[in-house]
């Protein structure tokens, strides 16, 4: 007989099995037809380490907690979807199986008591999360959500907060109904129930059912809407945090082999696991506020980077299915990624600095395809003209800037003893210099200090005098592979000639790509270090003693290369302590530290269009500390941009910039 | 469009240049030989014509030290042969490299040779208007805009002052480059490296190497300082005030 | 075959070009040991006023012993296979000792050319003579000379400025013209169609009193503004180098040298500029040259009274600063 309850259950299933296609065939078309264009990634291992990865950031929401509210009410909001999710279940099985019993309850799970309790608790701290959420979005409106998607994130709010209502609702009504043998451990449902105690138990009924179906139709139109925009990440996010690169992060990925094509210019020619990282992208903004090309004004965004991607993963994939003859998917076609989606500028904004690779929470990687669609244009000749004559010096001579190869090794000509030269005789320490050091007229004080300094502490070092040439670091990030291929053979070469136990730099950009991507040698290990880290190691070994206590009031710039790519924070701070400076820190430290702009070559680019410099930004926020009077740094780079923005900020009585060298060096 | 770009390697002037024993050539020990910078827009502007109009860009160079990856990089940028003239080309003047350049420019048949306006070391005039004169074809130099037709070129001549002349070349014809019309692009290095594995350089030799018509040097030595400068040295705060003083004892403050 | 020394004049739509002074001045030194005759060779159309007459005021004759003119109107405007046809059959005739061209856009275009046409030796970028007849040459940037016995029969020779000033080839009275038959001047290969004036621009910095002038080693556009800062501070103009020009950083009208203009302001302040001999020629005329250079071989050293090795990203700021206040600003 077609009662109610036998018409619930038939349209349940109708419900379920129209919400469920649609959204099997949206995750199909997503994750299976779109991913499959794109190329082989490596295979993964290291399960132990991806697992618990999943525990500490997606179960514990790790990284979220670095903006601390909104972190904590994505906390609650996640929990409460997973510990309500077998509340949604209940529903589904109930309406499923009301034609036999309209009051089924899911057996265990649905009579534990406890269990009701939590899910109680749950629904009202997630009501409570989601508000406070549309009021941030609405009112609030923080600059990391420009660009975002706003409706979307607010359809889905809503969405949730009438999910977690009707619940409240339905179990409210139960409970005044007594039909509800938990109602002990349902106190927040009680609560709600008693809004409507006072109404006729049919017209309580009567709302019981439009709250379910309430509920019931919003989960479903929420889990179809799911595939769409942003909140695919509920979706993607375990599978992209399972998979996440476990590589040190200064180690970019080789050039995918596209059977000779060169870098990416279309989007089926990244891996599928880049793929993967743009559909995971929630629109978060967190990348965008600690991005330092975005802060200068210049066009890049990592977030909108991400959403385009994935907007053109989309279209791609659904023009290469449609009929040739859809206009929409010509016109989809006509574009090309790099360029017309994606502008060079955007690309060549970036300083690779990793701030926001370590602040998405879910590990999405934005600078490999960053430097995957560079590699395209690089090949393209699609350079500027500053940027050009850069590659063609370190192409010609081996430098920057454009001097010969037998004027590198010029600073050493006042320092006697002569420094030992690597080639010729073992050394303990084989001091790889870096371009800056070696050619920068305003540098090289510091790094004859720097020699000062090694002497002072009975090291045996020696240089590669002329047989050195620019690491690659930046070439590579810039996406000159080939180039930076050719330096890595001929230092390579130079450095299998020589005998030394060590590596050290003082150069963080030269240290990470030593450290990470140089080919190891296999027979000994032998450790690159930072001077930051062997000058920790001398002083806790004793083997340098300093005469004086400095007694400045410093701050530290962590550099991007040493700090975040290879998490080297305390060393240099122990330095400082050393040396007995007072170190008062930034805001923006350690993982957190600002990007002084130089890097991913653009201190070899025009610097465009740019509202205020992001050394500028940094030398205000050290100054706004007060007291500070030196600002000390661990990268030559960062010396030239420091001192530049001290000038140019009119901060020079109040903040001088010192490499840490220079401290040591004073106290010694 | 069958167009022949000449090119010379030349002395790198970042490296210190020095003389050799004989007293009348440069020492070659540190000496880095680089590709004439004109010659570099040469080889742009041909690739630039035939990107504009088809036809074929030939580079011919003689067989010096780092002539392979001069031509690998001009076969990148889009040039279809590469002829490299094998002889003893030490100490050679234009004169003889022009008549080495003519054999070959005459069993390839252009319609246009494009080659730098000038070389840094050049002592006998340069390889453009004498390869004219051997081959009896017309040259005008300092071009910064060629523009093809059939049989004819319409060329843009550079003056001083920015003053520039439009000239109308029949061809075949010998064109000396000033400035392509778009500064030389940038080839990457993994580009290079593919055109050495697919590309091949063909081989002409130059059967002998007459230098007459070319001067004979007595005496080569490096430029006396002369009267040098008086040199301002001191910390940047030094410098300026010691400048500010000069411009005031000039009376320009 | 005479021991006269031939000098192709230089001129351009009335002008006659200040290269042609100084290889009259070449010529005098070289005749003084060989002991023949100075003939200025004017090749143009309705040109011998040049010779009489020239543009600016009294004193600017050609200092020659003779003008030879040859008037043609396919040979009113420069060039090449008009004045090759020409001058080859003038040279073939009278085989002087020698014959001088500007090693310019007008010179270069004909000697060598008319080197192998006539099988006569040549020698470039020649600096000046000595009056036992050597030539003596500059190449490589500037950085290297190279000195030889001035080949024969007939030497054919390019001369780059530096060497002798425009006033030594200049002189008071006006010399002899004399006219030469022209040969015929049909099927020219190479024909004018037009001349494009150069962009006027906002200044003329060839009447400017003091230029800051940059080089290459301004690295990138966004710097050029700390040269305009300072231009102003100090009631000057901004110019550059080709390299600068090349790249768009400063539009054509500001190029200095000798592609550009020549320039003679009371202090020229070259930053970043490395001095090249193209770039010198115009700056010759300059009072005072100042030079800001990081490396301290570079050739504008040479020319320039005071100089410093300093790093001009260092000092610019500065000196704008200091120069403000010494203004009292």
């Amino acid at each position: 007989m077609m009662t109610y309850d036998v018409i619930k259950s038939i349209l349940v299933l109708l419900a379920l099995l129209v919400a469920g296609g649609i959204f099997l065939g949206r995750v199909y078309q997503l994750l299976w037809a779109n991913l499959r264009l794109g190329q082989r990634s490596s295979p993964f291992k290291q399960w132990g380490e991806r697992i618990k990865g999943v525990v500490v950031y997606v179960a514990g929401q790790f990284r979220l907690f670095r903006v601390l509210i909104p972190g904590t009410g994505h906390f609650f909001i996640f929990w409460g979807f997973l510990i309500l999710s077998l509340t949604i279940l209940q529903a589904i099985v109930e309406g499923l199986v009301s034609f036999v019993n309209p009051h089924f309850v899911l057996p265990l799970i649905g009579s534990f008591g406890p269990l009701a309790l939590i899910q109680d608790l749950f629904a009202v701290l997630v009501i409570v999360a989601v508000i406070y959420a549309l009021v941030v979005r609405l009112f609030v409106n923080p600059k990391r959500y420009l660009g975002s998607h706003k409706s979307q994130g607010v359809m889905v709010l809503m969405f949730i907060f009438t999910i977690m209502l009707s619940l409240l609702v339905m179990n409210g009504i139960r409970i005044n109904l007594g039909q509800d043998p938990l109602h002990v451990w349902r106190p927040i449902s009680t609560a709600v129930g008693r809004i409507f105690f006072g109404a006729a138990a049919g017209t309580q009924e009567v709302i019981k059912e439009i709250a379910y179906w309430t509920h019931l139709c919003v989960v479903l139109i929420f889990l179809t809407e799911l595939p769409e925009g942003k909140h695919f990440h509920v979706v993607t996010s375990v599978p992209a945090v399972l998979l996440r690169n476990l590589e040190p992060h200064g180690r970019l990925p080789a050039a995918t082999d596209l059977s000779g094509q060169v870098g990416v210019s279309t989007i089926e020619q990244f891996r599928w696991r880049q793929m993967l990282d743009f559909y995971t992208c929630t629109e978060c903004g967190r990348c965008q506020d600690v991005c330092p090309a975005y802060a200068s004004g210049l066009p890049l965004s990592p977030k909108l980077l991400m959403m385009e991607l994935r907007d053109n993963l989309k279209e791609r994939g659904a023009a290469l299915r449609a009929h040739t003859s859809n206009s929409t998917a010509q016109a989809a076609q006509g574009r090309t990624l790099v360029g017309d989606v994606i502008s060079d500028s955007v690309l060549w904004a970036c300083t690779t600095c990793f701030a926001c690779d370590q602040e998405c929470p879910l590990f999405i990687e934005h600078i490999s395809p960053i430097v995957d669609m560079r590699r395209f244009l690089v090949i393209e000749g699609r350079v500027g003209t500053e940027l050009q004559d850069a590659l063609a010096n370190l192409g010609r001579y081996g430098n920057s800037f454009g001097q010969s190869e037998r004027m590198r090794a010029r600073w050493t000509q006042p320092i006697q003893p002569p420094i030992k030269d690597a080639r010729r005789e073992p050394v303990e320490y084989l001091w790889f210099v870096g371009d800056y050091a070696s050619y920068s007229p305003t540098l090289t004080d510091v790094t004859v200090k720097t020699a000062e300094v090694f002497r002072k502490a009975g090291l045996d070092f020696g240089i590669l005098y002329d047989a050195e040439r620019n690491a690659g670091n930046d070439v590579r990030r810039v996406g000159e592979e080939g180039l930076f291929e050719m330096l890595v053979e001929k230092n390579s070469m130079a450095l299998g000639k020589c005998t030394y136990q060590a590596i050290v730099t003082t150069d963080p950009h030269t240290y990470n790509t030593l450290k990470n991507e140089y080919p190891v040698n296999e027979d000994e290990h032998r450790p690159v270090l930072h001077y930051a880290e062997l000058l920790d190691q001398l002083i806790t070994a004793g083997k340098l003693k300093f005469s004086k206590k400095l007694g400045y009031k410093v701050t530290y710039h962590d550099p991007c290369y040493l700090g975040r790519y290879n998490g080297v924070y305390d060393a240099p701070r122990r330095v400082i302590e050393a040396t007995g400076c007072e170190l008062v820190e930034m805001p923006r430290h350690n993982d957190g530290s600002f990007c002084c702009g130089a890097g991913g070559g653009r201190i070899w680019m025009a610097e465009g269009e740019i509202q205020e410099r992001p050394s500028e930004s940094r030398i205000r926020e050290a100054v706004k500390l007060g007291k500070v009077t030196t600002f000390v740094v661990a990268c030559p780079k960062d010396v030239t941009m420091f001192r530049d923005a001290v000038k140019t900020t009119g901060n020079e009585s109040r903040l001088e910039v010192k490499d840490l060298i220079e401290l040591v060096h004073a106290a010694l | 469009m069958n167009i022949v770009v000449l090119v010379k390697l030349v002395p790198d002037l970042v490296e210190e240049l020095t003389i050799d024993t004989s007293g009348v050539a440069l020492d070659t020990a540190w000496l880095r030989l680089i590709i004439n910078e004109f010659d570099d827009h040469a080889i742009e502007q041909g690739i630039l014509l035939k990107e504009g109009g088809g036809g074929v860009v030939t580079v011919v160079a003689p067989d010096i030290e780092g002539v392979d990856d001069v031509l690998f990089t001009a076969a990148a940028k889009g040039a279809d042969r590469l002829i490299k003239i094998k002889g003893d080309f030490a100490g050679v003047n234009n004169h003889a490299l022009a008549r080495a350049f003519s054999a070959v420019v005459k069993e390839l048949q252009p319609d246009l040779v494009l080659t730098g306006v000038q070389a840094n070391n050049d002592l006998d005039g340069s390889v453009g208007p004498l390869l004219a004169g051997c081959l009896e074809m017309p040259y005008v130099g300092y071009i910064s805009g060629v523009s093809l037709s059939e049989g004819k070129s319409k060329i843009r001549k550079e003056y001083p002052g920015g003053l520039i002349a439009e000239m109308d070349v029949t061809l075949p014809a010998v064109l000396g480059i000033q400035a392509a019309e778009q500064p030389p692009r940038y080839v990457a290095v993994s580009k290079v490296r593919q055109m050495m594995k697919t590309s091949t350089i063909e081989e002409r030799t130059a059967s002998g190497l007459d230098m007459a018509g070319g001067p004979t040097i007595s005496r080569m030595f490096q430029t006396e300082a002369g009267q040098r400068a008086t040199m301002l040295t001191g910390s940047p705060d030094e410098v300026a005030t010691k400048l500010v003083g000069i411009f005031k004892e000039l009376g320009v403050l | 075959m005479n021991q006269d020394i031939y000098v192709v004049i230089e001129h351009l739509r009335g002008q006659v070009a200040e290269i042609s002074f100084v290889m009259l001045a070449g010529a005098h030194e070289l005749a003084k040991g060989l002991g023949g005759n100075v003939v200025a060779v004017l090749l143009g159309h309705k040109a011998q006023a040049l010779a009489g007459n020239p543009s600016a005021g009294a004193g600017q004759y050609l200092a020659a012993d003779k003008v030879l003119s040859l008037d043609h109107p396919a040979l009113a405007d420069f060039t090449s296979d008009a004045y090759q046809k020409v001058l080859t059959d003038l040279i073939s005739k009278d085989q002087p000792r020698a014959v001088l061209f500007g090693s310019t856009s007008i010179g270069t275009d004909l000697a060598s050319t008319l080197s192998i046409k006539l099988g006569l030796p040549m020698v470039s970028s020649c600096r000046s003579f000595s009056t036992d007849g050597k030539f003596i040459s500059q190449i490589c940037g500037g950085k290297i000379m190279a000195e030889g016995d001035l080949p024969g029969p007939t030497a054919l020779v390019t001369m780059v400025p530096g060497g002798y000033k425009a006033e030594q080839g200049q002189s008071a009275q006006s010399p002899a013209v004399t006219e030469i038959e022209v040969p015929a001047l049909e099927s020219l290969r190479v024909t004018l169609a037009s001349y494009i004036e150069p962009e006027s621009g906002d200044v003329d910095i060839a009447k400017e009193p003091l230029l800051v002038s940059v080089g290459r080693g301004i690295q990138n556009q966004d710097n050029i503004v700390l040269a305009e800062e300072l231009a102003q501070a100090l009631g000057g103009a901004v110019s550059g180098s080709r390299p600068v020009i090349d790249q768009g950083w400063l539009a054509t009208s500001r190029l200095v040298g000798k592609s550009g203009k020549s320039v003679k302001p009371k202090v020229y302040l070259a930053m970043g500029i490395s001095g090249a001999p193209e770039h010198v020629e115009g700056i010759t005329n300059s009072d005072t040259i100042i030079a800001i250079n990081t490396d301290p071989a570079a050739p504008i050293f040479g020319v320039a009274k005071y100089g410093s090795e300093i790093d001009l990203f260092d000092l610019i700021e500065i000196l704008t600063e200091k120069v403000k206040q010494s203004k009292g600003g």
